[in-house]
Protein backbone atom coordinates (compact mmCIF):
# COMPACT_ATOMS: atom_id res chain seq x y z
CA UNK A 1 0.00 0.00 0.00
CA UNK A 2 1.59 3.59 -1.01
CA UNK A 3 1.57 6.16 1.71
CA UNK A 4 -0.85 8.30 -0.28
CA UNK A 5 -3.47 5.82 -0.32
CA UNK A 6 -2.44 4.64 3.75
CA UNK A 7 -3.20 8.08 4.48
CA UNK A 8 -6.95 8.34 2.41
CA UNK A 9 -7.64 5.43 4.58
CA UNK A 10 -6.74 6.81 7.39
CA UNK A 11 -8.52 10.11 7.17
CA UNK A 12 -11.64 8.01 5.91
CA UNK A 13 -12.19 7.18 9.35
CA UNK A 14 -13.89 9.23 12.02
CA UNK A 15 -12.03 8.38 14.42
CA UNK A 16 -8.70 9.48 13.00
CA UNK A 17 -10.24 12.37 11.82
CA UNK A 18 -11.46 13.85 15.23
CA UNK A 19 -7.81 12.51 16.35
CA UNK A 20 -6.24 14.98 14.23
CA UNK A 21 -8.33 17.74 14.59
CA UNK A 22 -8.45 17.61 18.56
CA UNK A 23 -4.85 17.20 18.44
CA UNK A 24 -4.32 19.87 16.36
CA UNK A 25 -5.86 22.62 18.00
CA UNK A 26 -5.16 21.18 21.59
CA UNK A 27 -1.36 21.74 20.72
CA UNK A 28 -1.43 24.62 19.53
CA UNK A 29 -3.43 25.89 22.44
CA UNK A 30 -0.76 24.06 24.79
CA UNK A 31 2.08 25.84 22.92
CA UNK A 32 0.75 29.22 22.95
CA UNK A 33 0.00 28.81 27.17
CA UNK A 34 3.44 26.66 27.78
CA UNK A 35 5.08 29.88 26.44
CA UNK A 36 3.41 31.56 29.09
CA UNK A 37 3.71 29.10 31.81
CA UNK A 38 7.34 27.99 31.44
CA UNK A 39 8.64 31.76 31.02
CA UNK A 40 6.71 32.45 34.28
CA UNK A 41 8.64 29.07 36.22
CA UNK A 42 5.31 27.75 36.34
CA UNK A 43 6.09 24.88 33.98
CA UNK A 44 4.74 22.02 36.34
CA UNK A 45 1.36 23.09 36.80
CA UNK A 46 0.72 21.22 33.87
CA UNK A 47 1.31 18.09 35.09
CA UNK A 48 0.07 18.54 38.34
CA UNK A 49 -3.06 19.78 36.72
CA UNK A 50 -3.32 16.53 34.55
CA UNK A 51 -3.33 14.37 37.78
CA UNK A 52 -6.02 16.24 39.34
CA UNK A 53 -7.87 15.94 35.79
CA UNK A 54 -7.23 12.24 36.41
CA UNK A 55 -8.70 12.25 39.60
CA UNK A 56 -11.16 14.29 38.77
CA UNK A 57 -12.50 11.77 35.63
CA UNK A 58 -12.02 8.81 37.74
CA UNK A 59 -14.23 9.82 40.55
CA UNK A 60 -16.76 11.34 37.83
CA UNK A 61 -17.01 7.44 36.30
CA UNK A 62 -17.44 6.05 39.84
CA UNK A 63 -20.18 8.36 41.41
CA UNK A 64 -21.37 7.58 37.75
CA UNK A 65 -21.50 12.02 36.30
CA UNK A 66 -20.86 13.79 33.52
CA UNK A 67 -17.04 12.79 33.34
CA UNK A 68 -16.23 16.61 31.44
CA UNK A 69 -19.00 18.50 33.58
CA UNK A 70 -17.62 17.25 36.82
CA UNK A 71 -13.71 17.32 35.68
CA UNK A 72 -13.32 20.81 34.65
CA UNK A 73 -14.60 22.92 37.31
CA UNK A 74 -12.29 20.95 40.02
CA UNK A 75 -9.44 21.22 37.44
CA UNK A 76 -9.88 24.90 37.18
CA UNK A 77 -9.73 25.31 41.08
CA UNK A 78 -7.08 23.20 41.75
CA UNK A 79 -5.35 25.67 38.89
CA UNK A 80 -6.03 28.97 40.77
CA UNK A 81 -5.38 27.07 44.22
CA UNK A 82 -1.45 26.17 42.73
CA UNK A 83 -1.25 29.84 41.05
CA UNK A 84 -2.05 30.84 44.73
CA UNK A 85 0.21 28.83 45.88
CA UNK A 86 3.32 29.52 44.11
CA UNK A 87 2.68 33.42 44.77
CA UNK A 88 2.68 33.32 48.55
CA UNK A 89 5.54 31.36 49.39
CA UNK A 90 4.60 29.57 52.90
CA UNK A 91 4.95 26.12 51.18
CA UNK A 92 7.38 25.94 47.84
CA UNK A 93 5.28 25.72 44.64
CA UNK A 94 7.19 22.84 43.23
CA UNK A 95 6.23 20.85 46.93
CA UNK A 96 2.82 21.95 46.89
CA UNK A 97 2.76 20.52 43.12
CA UNK A 98 3.90 17.15 44.38
CA UNK A 99 1.61 17.30 47.23
CA UNK A 100 -1.80 17.81 45.33
CA UNK A 101 -0.06 15.63 41.87
CA UNK A 102 0.28 12.56 44.56
CA UNK A 103 -2.43 12.94 46.20
CA UNK A 104 -5.16 13.22 43.30
CA UNK A 105 -3.02 10.12 41.99
CA UNK A 106 -4.13 8.21 44.86
CA UNK A 107 -7.35 9.32 44.96
CA UNK A 108 -7.64 8.29 41.51
CA UNK A 109 -6.60 5.11 42.20
CA UNK A 110 -8.31 3.81 45.00
CA UNK A 111 -11.85 5.72 42.64
CA UNK A 112 -11.02 3.79 39.29
CA UNK A 113 -11.10 0.72 41.70
CA UNK A 114 -14.36 -1.87 40.34
CA UNK A 115 -15.24 0.60 37.76
CA UNK A 116 -14.92 -0.17 34.40
CA UNK A 117 -12.41 3.02 34.44
CA UNK A 118 -9.69 2.41 31.76
CA UNK A 119 -6.74 3.85 34.01
CA UNK A 120 -4.01 2.76 30.83
CA UNK A 121 -6.04 4.87 28.71
CA UNK A 122 -5.94 8.09 31.11
CA UNK A 123 -2.32 7.63 31.68
CA UNK A 124 -1.13 7.45 27.85
CA UNK A 125 -4.05 7.97 26.33
CA UNK A 126 -5.88 7.18 23.52
CA UNK A 127 -6.79 8.87 20.19
CA UNK A 128 -9.40 6.23 19.93
CA UNK A 129 -11.52 7.84 22.98
CA UNK A 130 -11.77 10.91 21.37
CA UNK A 131 -15.32 11.71 21.23
CA UNK A 132 -16.87 14.18 19.01
CA UNK A 133 -18.00 16.06 22.34
CA UNK A 134 -13.87 16.19 23.00
CA UNK A 135 -13.55 17.78 19.49
CA UNK A 136 -15.78 20.76 19.95
CA UNK A 137 -14.73 21.34 23.34
CA UNK A 138 -11.37 21.35 21.97
CA UNK A 139 -12.48 24.11 19.14
CA UNK A 140 -14.24 26.20 21.85
CA UNK A 141 -10.96 25.91 23.63
CA UNK A 142 -8.80 27.35 21.25
CA UNK A 143 -10.51 29.61 19.71
CA UNK A 144 -10.55 31.32 22.72
CA UNK A 145 -6.96 31.21 23.78
CA UNK A 146 -6.61 32.36 20.20
CA UNK A 147 -8.78 35.19 20.43
CA UNK A 148 -6.99 36.43 23.60
CA UNK A 149 -3.51 36.07 22.33
CA UNK A 150 -4.02 37.90 19.45
CA UNK A 151 -5.98 40.68 21.21
CA UNK A 152 -3.81 41.09 23.86
CA UNK A 153 -0.56 39.55 23.16
CA UNK A 154 1.50 43.09 24.18
CA UNK A 155 -0.82 42.90 27.53
CA UNK A 156 0.46 39.01 28.20
CA UNK A 157 3.91 39.71 26.98
CA UNK A 158 4.21 42.87 29.61
CA UNK A 159 2.90 40.12 32.49
CA UNK A 160 4.77 37.65 31.20
CA UNK A 161 7.96 39.72 31.30
CA UNK A 162 7.08 42.25 34.57
CA UNK A 163 4.26 41.77 36.29
CA UNK A 164 5.48 44.41 39.08
CA UNK A 165 5.87 47.16 36.35
CA UNK A 166 2.66 45.92 34.95
CA UNK A 167 0.75 46.35 38.76
CA UNK A 168 2.91 49.78 39.08
CA UNK A 169 0.75 51.38 36.01
CA UNK A 170 -2.71 50.23 36.83
CA UNK A 171 -2.64 47.34 35.17
CA UNK A 172 -4.24 44.14 36.65
CA UNK A 173 -1.73 41.00 36.44
CA UNK A 174 -3.84 38.89 38.32
CA UNK A 175 -6.41 39.17 35.78
CA UNK A 176 -4.47 37.83 32.75
CA UNK A 177 -2.57 34.99 35.52
CA UNK A 178 -6.50 33.36 36.08
CA UNK A 179 -7.40 33.70 32.38
CA UNK A 180 -4.31 31.46 31.86
CA UNK A 181 -4.66 29.11 34.46
CA UNK A 182 -8.75 28.64 33.87
CA UNK A 183 -7.30 27.99 30.06
CA UNK A 184 -5.02 25.34 31.17
CA UNK A 185 -6.55 23.57 33.26
CA UNK A 186 -9.36 23.26 30.47
CA UNK A 187 -6.96 22.28 27.87
CA UNK A 188 -5.39 19.58 30.19
CA UNK A 189 -8.84 17.87 30.70
CA UNK A 190 -9.62 17.86 27.48
CA UNK A 191 -5.46 17.01 26.28
CA UNK A 192 -5.13 14.34 28.95
CA UNK A 193 -7.71 12.07 26.95
CA UNK A 194 -5.67 12.28 24.15
CA UNK A 195 -1.88 12.17 25.08
CA UNK A 196 -2.78 10.90 28.97
CA UNK A 197 -2.09 12.50 31.91
CA UNK A 198 1.75 11.15 32.12
CA UNK A 199 2.20 12.91 29.17
CA UNK A 200 -0.05 16.28 28.71
CA UNK A 201 2.66 18.78 30.22
CA UNK A 202 5.04 17.49 27.92
CA UNK A 203 2.70 19.47 25.05
CA UNK A 204 2.84 22.61 27.36
CA UNK A 205 6.60 22.36 28.03
CA UNK A 206 8.32 21.02 25.36
CA UNK A 207 7.57 23.54 22.15
CA UNK A 208 8.46 26.37 24.20
CA UNK A 209 11.39 25.47 25.57
CA UNK A 210 12.79 24.31 21.85
CA UNK A 211 11.33 27.61 20.24
CA UNK A 212 13.30 29.60 23.66
CA UNK A 213 16.52 27.93 22.15
CA UNK A 214 16.05 29.13 18.54
CA UNK A 215 14.18 32.25 18.93
CA UNK A 216 15.26 35.77 20.43
CA UNK A 217 11.83 37.75 20.63
CA UNK A 218 8.56 37.03 22.42
CA UNK A 219 6.55 36.71 19.32
CA UNK A 220 9.04 34.84 16.93
CA UNK A 221 9.28 32.06 20.33
CA UNK A 222 5.49 31.88 20.55
CA UNK A 223 4.91 31.71 16.55
CA UNK A 224 7.45 28.79 16.76
CA UNK A 225 6.08 26.90 19.35
CA UNK A 226 2.73 26.82 17.90
CA UNK A 227 4.12 25.61 14.32
CA UNK A 228 6.99 23.14 16.23
CA UNK A 229 3.81 21.90 18.33
CA UNK A 230 1.41 21.77 15.40
CA UNK A 231 4.00 19.73 13.09
CA UNK A 232 5.10 17.43 16.09
CA UNK A 233 1.46 16.41 16.29
CA UNK A 234 0.68 15.52 12.69
CA UNK A 235 3.44 13.85 12.29
CA UNK A 236 3.92 11.73 15.51
CA UNK A 237 0.14 10.90 14.44
CA UNK A 238 0.79 9.20 12.00
CA UNK A 239 3.95 7.58 12.45
CA UNK A 240 2.04 6.24 15.61
CA UNK A 241 -0.90 4.88 13.47
CA UNK A 242 1.68 3.02 11.21
CA UNK A 243 3.83 1.75 13.44
CA UNK A 244 1.05 1.10 15.62
CA UNK A 245 2.61 2.83 18.61
CA UNK A 246 1.14 5.04 21.67
CA UNK A 247 0.34 8.45 19.78
CA UNK A 248 1.03 10.21 22.98
CA UNK A 249 4.54 8.71 23.47
CA UNK A 250 5.33 9.15 19.73
CA UNK A 251 4.78 13.19 20.28
CA UNK A 252 6.89 13.00 23.40
CA UNK A 253 9.72 11.34 21.88
CA UNK A 254 9.63 13.31 18.56
CA UNK A 255 9.40 16.79 20.96
CA UNK A 256 12.61 15.51 22.67
CA UNK A 257 14.15 15.21 19.85
CA UNK A 258 13.20 18.53 18.18
CA UNK A 259 14.52 19.94 21.77
CA UNK A 260 17.77 17.98 21.02
CA UNK A 261 18.24 19.52 18.04
CA UNK A 262 17.54 23.24 18.93
CA UNK A 263 19.82 23.04 21.70
CA UNK A 264 22.38 21.72 19.09
CA UNK A 265 21.64 24.55 17.15
CA UNK A 266 22.25 27.21 20.39
CA UNK A 267 25.22 25.24 21.07
CA UNK A 268 26.76 25.64 17.33
CA UNK A 269 25.37 29.40 17.56
CA UNK A 270 27.07 30.42 20.82
CA UNK A 271 30.70 28.70 20.21
CA UNK B 1 -0.11 73.52 43.27
CA UNK B 2 2.62 70.08 44.65
CA UNK B 3 2.09 67.09 42.57
CA UNK B 4 2.44 64.80 45.48
CA UNK B 5 1.54 65.92 49.03
CA UNK B 6 1.60 62.85 51.65
CA UNK B 7 0.52 64.69 54.93
CA UNK B 8 1.15 62.40 58.07
CA UNK B 9 1.16 59.39 56.25
CA UNK B 10 1.54 56.03 57.98
CA UNK B 11 2.56 52.77 56.70
CA UNK B 12 2.94 48.85 57.39
CA UNK B 13 2.92 45.52 56.17
CA UNK B 14 0.48 43.67 57.56
CA UNK B 15 0.82 44.41 61.66
CA UNK B 16 4.00 45.89 61.68
CA UNK B 17 4.54 49.57 60.81
CA UNK B 18 7.07 50.54 58.91
CA UNK B 19 6.94 54.44 58.33
CA UNK B 20 5.08 57.28 60.26
CA UNK B 21 4.27 60.61 60.87
CA UNK B 22 5.63 61.20 57.12
CA UNK B 23 4.64 64.58 55.16
CA UNK B 24 6.70 65.57 52.39
CA UNK B 25 5.38 67.19 49.05
CA UNK B 26 7.22 67.01 45.63
CA UNK B 27 6.69 69.83 43.34
CA UNK B 28 6.71 69.88 38.69
CA UNK B 29 10.47 69.84 38.16
CA UNK B 30 11.72 68.56 41.54
CA UNK B 31 14.51 65.34 41.75
CA UNK B 32 13.86 64.25 44.28
CA UNK B 33 16.09 61.43 46.72
CA UNK B 34 14.42 59.45 49.07
CA UNK B 35 17.91 57.57 51.36
CA UNK B 36 18.14 55.81 54.11
CA UNK B 37 19.11 52.60 55.31
CA UNK B 38 18.09 49.16 54.57
CA UNK B 39 14.68 48.45 56.42
CA UNK B 40 13.83 52.44 56.67
CA UNK B 41 10.93 52.30 54.88
CA UNK B 42 11.73 53.33 51.64
CA UNK B 43 10.62 50.28 49.35
CA UNK B 44 7.31 50.49 50.83
CA UNK B 45 7.15 54.26 50.38
CA UNK B 46 7.78 52.72 46.90
CA UNK B 47 5.40 50.66 47.08
CA UNK B 48 3.15 53.13 48.18
CA UNK B 49 3.40 55.36 45.81
CA UNK B 50 2.84 52.94 42.91
CA UNK B 51 -0.43 52.59 44.63
CA UNK B 52 0.40 49.17 45.70
CA UNK B 53 0.07 49.46 49.13
CA UNK B 54 -2.75 51.91 50.69
CA UNK B 55 -1.59 53.96 54.30
CA UNK B 56 -2.99 53.29 56.97
CA UNK B 57 -3.80 56.65 57.66
CA UNK B 58 -2.91 59.98 56.79
CA UNK B 59 -3.54 61.40 52.85
CA UNK B 60 -2.03 61.10 49.95
CA UNK B 61 -2.93 63.97 47.35
CA UNK B 62 -1.64 64.49 43.72
CA UNK B 63 -2.22 67.81 42.17
CA UNK B 64 -4.46 68.28 39.10
CA UNK B 65 -4.53 65.90 36.24
CA UNK B 66 -1.72 63.58 37.88
CA UNK B 67 -2.54 60.13 38.57
CA UNK B 68 -0.83 56.46 39.38
CA UNK B 69 -0.68 56.06 36.00
CA UNK B 70 1.38 59.26 35.06
CA UNK B 71 4.49 57.76 36.91
CA UNK B 72 6.77 55.82 35.16
CA UNK B 73 8.68 53.67 37.05
CA UNK B 74 12.30 52.16 36.76
CA UNK B 75 12.45 48.69 39.04
CA UNK B 76 15.44 47.10 40.79
CA UNK B 77 17.31 44.69 38.58
CA UNK B 78 14.57 41.38 39.00
CA UNK B 79 16.75 38.05 38.13
CA UNK B 80 13.61 36.49 36.72
CA UNK B 81 13.63 38.32 33.60
CA UNK B 82 17.85 37.54 32.73
CA UNK B 83 16.72 34.50 30.75
CA UNK B 84 13.87 35.96 28.74
CA UNK B 85 13.56 36.08 25.31
CA UNK B 86 12.45 39.52 24.29
CA UNK B 87 13.76 41.73 21.61
CA UNK B 88 14.86 45.41 22.99
CA UNK B 89 12.01 46.85 20.77
CA UNK B 90 9.37 44.96 22.49
CA UNK B 91 10.59 45.26 26.33
CA UNK B 92 10.56 49.26 24.93
CA UNK B 93 7.01 49.24 23.67
CA UNK B 94 5.59 47.56 26.40
CA UNK B 95 5.83 50.70 28.20
CA UNK B 96 3.46 52.22 25.86
CA UNK B 97 0.77 49.99 27.00
CA UNK B 98 -0.32 51.81 30.72
CA UNK B 99 -1.88 54.55 28.47
CA UNK B 100 -4.06 52.22 26.66
CA UNK B 101 -7.15 50.92 27.25
CA UNK B 102 -8.37 47.61 26.49
CA UNK B 103 -6.87 46.50 23.38
CA UNK B 104 -3.30 46.64 23.20
CA UNK B 105 -1.93 46.87 19.76
CA UNK B 106 0.69 49.16 19.26
CA UNK B 107 0.20 52.07 16.05
CA UNK B 108 2.78 54.41 14.49
CA UNK B 109 2.69 56.86 17.14
CA UNK B 110 3.86 54.41 19.71
CA UNK B 111 6.66 53.25 17.65
CA UNK B 112 7.49 56.74 16.98
CA UNK B 113 7.89 57.55 20.17
CA UNK B 114 9.74 54.12 21.88
CA UNK B 115 11.69 55.15 18.56
CA UNK B 116 12.63 58.63 19.99
CA UNK B 117 13.39 57.58 23.58
CA UNK B 118 15.71 54.83 22.33
CA UNK B 119 17.87 57.38 20.13
CA UNK B 120 18.25 59.91 23.44
CA UNK B 121 19.48 57.02 25.73
CA UNK B 122 21.38 55.83 22.38
CA UNK B 123 20.14 52.64 22.28
CA UNK B 124 18.65 52.16 18.78
CA UNK B 125 21.07 50.13 17.46
CA UNK B 126 19.69 47.01 19.94
CA UNK B 127 16.22 47.73 18.46
CA UNK B 128 16.36 43.98 17.51
CA UNK B 129 18.49 42.37 20.07
CA UNK B 130 17.78 40.46 22.94
CA UNK B 131 17.23 41.32 26.10
CA UNK B 132 18.68 38.63 27.72
CA UNK B 133 22.49 39.19 25.22
CA UNK B 134 22.98 42.82 26.77
CA UNK B 135 25.00 43.15 29.82
CA UNK B 136 23.25 44.93 33.26
CA UNK B 137 23.88 48.47 32.14
CA UNK B 138 22.34 48.36 29.10
CA UNK B 139 19.49 46.37 30.39
CA UNK B 140 18.86 49.42 33.01
CA UNK B 141 18.98 51.73 29.87
CA UNK B 142 16.35 49.52 27.86
CA UNK B 143 13.98 49.10 31.03
CA UNK B 144 14.42 53.13 31.74
CA UNK B 145 13.47 53.47 27.90
CA UNK B 146 10.15 51.71 28.38
CA UNK B 147 9.89 53.90 31.70
CA UNK B 148 10.42 56.68 29.18
CA UNK B 149 8.14 55.96 26.58
CA UNK B 150 4.78 56.10 28.93
CA UNK B 151 5.65 59.86 28.49
CA UNK B 152 4.34 59.84 32.40
CA UNK B 153 5.08 63.17 34.11
CA UNK B 154 7.16 61.39 37.14
CA UNK B 155 10.04 59.15 36.58
CA UNK B 156 10.13 57.04 40.07
CA UNK B 157 13.53 54.91 40.25
CA UNK B 158 14.03 52.12 42.81
CA UNK B 159 17.59 51.44 43.38
CA UNK B 160 18.82 51.53 39.82
CA UNK B 161 22.37 50.41 40.28
CA UNK B 162 22.13 47.74 42.75
CA UNK B 163 24.80 45.24 41.25
CA UNK B 164 25.97 47.64 38.58
CA UNK B 165 29.85 49.00 38.00
CA UNK B 166 30.91 52.09 39.51
CA UNK B 167 31.17 53.27 35.88
CA UNK B 168 28.28 52.37 34.62
CA UNK B 169 26.39 53.28 37.67
CA UNK B 170 27.64 56.75 36.77
CA UNK B 171 26.49 56.46 33.44
CA UNK B 172 22.98 55.72 34.64
CA UNK B 173 23.38 58.88 37.19
CA UNK B 174 24.12 60.95 34.07
CA UNK B 175 21.17 59.83 32.10
CA UNK B 176 18.41 60.33 35.17
CA UNK B 177 20.10 63.65 35.36
CA UNK B 178 19.65 64.33 31.65
CA UNK B 179 15.50 63.48 31.99
CA UNK B 180 15.44 65.80 34.74
CA UNK B 181 16.92 68.23 33.05
CA UNK B 182 14.37 67.66 30.51
CA UNK B 183 11.59 69.18 33.17
CA UNK B 184 10.79 65.60 33.82
CA UNK B 185 9.32 65.29 38.34
CA UNK B 186 12.04 62.57 39.50
CA UNK B 187 11.95 60.84 42.68
CA UNK B 188 14.88 58.39 42.94
CA UNK B 189 15.29 55.63 46.08
CA UNK B 190 19.24 54.99 46.92
CA UNK B 191 21.36 54.19 49.51
CA UNK B 192 24.07 55.88 47.68
CA UNK B 193 24.21 59.11 49.49
CA UNK B 194 26.66 60.61 47.80
CA UNK B 195 25.03 60.07 44.34
CA UNK B 196 21.84 61.71 45.99
CA UNK B 197 23.73 64.20 46.74
CA UNK B 198 25.31 65.34 44.32
CA UNK B 199 21.76 64.89 41.73
CA UNK B 200 18.78 65.86 44.07
CA UNK B 201 17.15 69.12 44.30
CA UNK B 202 15.36 67.35 47.82
CA UNK B 203 16.37 65.20 50.04
CA UNK B 204 14.22 63.05 52.28
CA UNK B 205 15.95 60.65 54.84
CA UNK B 206 13.85 58.09 56.27
CA UNK B 207 14.29 56.01 59.26
CA UNK B 208 11.05 54.82 59.87
CA UNK B 209 10.46 58.36 60.40
CA UNK B 210 11.36 61.09 58.24
CA UNK B 211 14.73 62.77 59.50
CA UNK B 212 14.62 65.13 57.09
CA UNK B 213 12.66 66.82 53.91
CA UNK B 214 14.02 69.48 52.27
CA UNK B 215 16.25 71.20 49.52
CA UNK B 216 20.01 69.28 48.99
CA UNK B 217 21.34 72.83 50.18
CA UNK B 218 19.59 72.59 53.89
CA UNK B 219 20.43 68.82 53.97
CA UNK B 220 23.95 69.18 53.07
CA UNK B 221 24.24 71.76 56.43
CA UNK B 222 21.91 69.85 58.34
CA UNK B 223 23.13 67.55 61.29
CA UNK B 224 21.53 64.91 59.75
CA UNK B 225 22.90 65.56 56.28
CA UNK B 226 26.45 65.79 57.68
CA UNK B 227 26.50 62.86 59.93
CA UNK B 228 25.58 60.54 56.93
CA UNK B 229 28.02 62.51 54.16
CA UNK B 230 30.87 62.37 56.46
CA UNK B 231 30.36 58.01 56.05
CA UNK B 232 29.76 58.10 52.09
CA UNK B 233 26.89 55.57 52.24
CA UNK B 234 25.50 52.81 54.26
Amino acid sequence: MGLIEYLQTLLSSNIVLYALIAGVLLSLTAALLGVSLVLKKFSMIGDGLSHVSFAALSVAVATRQAPLAFSIPIVILAAFLLLRISENSKIKGDAAIAVISTASLAIGAIAARGTNVDVESYMFGSVVSITFTDVVLTVFVTVVTLLVYVFFFNRIFAVTFDENYVRAGGGRPALYNALIAVLTAVTVVVGMRLVGALLISALIIFPALSSMRLFKSFRRVVISSCVIAVLSFVISLFISLFFDIPTGATIVLLDLFVFGVASLVLTIRER
Amino acid sequence: MSLISCDNVSLAYGKQAVLSELSFTVERGDYLCVVGENGSGKSTLVKTLLGLLPPVSGTITFGKGFTRKSIAYLPQQNAAQKDFPASVMEVVLSGRLSSKKFISFYNAHDREVAKGVMERLAIADLASRSFRELSGGQQQRVLLARALSSESELLLVDEPTTGLDPLVTADLYGLIEEVSASGKTVIMVTHDIASAVKYASHILHLHQKPLFFGTKEDYVSSEVGRGYIDRGSY
